[in-house]
């Protein structure tokens, strides 16, 4: 298992990178009314069969070469089972994957977010060919990056720039802090 | 909510310094394996840490970049080190601290820390 679900959505993310997606979209949303915390990770990548679909729950199974299992969805299924929530990956051949996945937000098995910050940082920073939108909710309060509109103002300069780099840190620190307080999940 | 007016402003400090930036194919870059393996033995840190002192140390000829598994789980986290012209370095159970004596020995001084390589921790 990984320790943090944002390690998880890292993980999820680099799937939809490998699927050959040039748009990623991750979504965390909280609602302590509901009990809830839920995770949707979608692109526009290559999708999948329905063959393919039905084993990918199967820890046995992975469309990689290098190694014969493929963890990284099971993982994230198992941690959200355990709490008393859901998981269902939807996915169109040749267009689109959304995984879904949904967490009783007190339940004492739930793992905790983590440095979800961090996740969406490195993702950007490391795939700076391809965008992403990141939304976080929590009580109706949200805020989001968008790297499509961060391209726009940017122009050729590329965001591992440092003061690009600082800057994408920063954004996504303060307007955490301000969505959350001192309230980590 | 922090804005990205910010960034207007940076963009017009940059765009005079754009003309002197190296093109990507003469960068040395540093790969650290990002599956599901890599996350779990630590990798997210190791990235940070290398994309954080190659900014800080304002090393204009080094990218950090990614990639998935590339079939040796049990040497995660691993970083490539790739530089033009050069044979491959493959560095293995990578941490931060590690990671930040391969950028000031191998990139800066350019000098193997074989100690950490694969070649030389499992022949």
């Amino acid at each position: 298992m990984l320790p943090e679900l944002s390690l998880n959505v890292l993980d999820i993310a680099n799937n939809s990178i490998r699927a050959g997606a040039d748009l990623v979209t991750i979504q965390v949303r909280i609602h302590k009314k509901e009990d809830l915390l839920s995770i949707k990770i979608s692109d526009n990548g290559c999708g999948m069969t329905k063959d393919q679909l039905s084993k990918v729950e199967d820890p046995f199974f992975t469309s990689r070469t290098t190694r014969d299992v493929g963890l990284g969805v099971p993982f994230l299924k198992q941690a959200a089972e355990i709490t008393g929530g859901s998981f269902e990956i939807k996915s169109i051949p040749g267009d689109a994957t959304t995984v879904n996945a949904s967490f009783g937000l007190t339940h004492i098995d739930r793992m905790p977010l983590g440095d979800i910050c961090s996740t969406i940082y490195t993702l950007v920073l490391a795939n700076p060919n391809i965008d992403f939108l990141y939304i976080n909710e929590y009580e109706g309060k949200e805020y989001q990056l968008d790297t499509r509109s961060f391209r726009q103002i940017l122009g050729d300069i590329p965001f591992d720039t440092p003061e690009v780099a600082r800057f994408i840190r920063k954004y996504l620190n303060e307007n955490h802090i301000e969505v959350y307080g001192n309230e980590s999940f | 909510m922090k804005s990205l007016d910010e960034l207007k402003a940076i963009r017009e400090a940059m765009q005079a310094q754009m003309g002197l930036r190296n093109e990507e194919g003469d960068k040395t870059r540093l790969v650290v394996g990002m599956a599901t393996c890599g996350i779990a033995s630590g990798a997210r840190p190791v990235l940070k840490v290398l994309s954080d002192t190659v900014m800080e140390r304002e090393l204009t000829n080094v990218m950090v970049t990614q990639t998935g598994c590339i079939g040796l789980c049990q040497y995660e986290p691993i970083v490539e080190v790739v530089e033009p012209g050069k044979d491959k370095v493959t560095y293995i159970k990578m941490t931060p601290e590690k990671a930040l004596e391969v950028i000031d020995q191998h990139i800066i001084r350019g000098q193997i820390v074989s100690k950490y390589t694969i070649s030389e921790t499992i022949g």
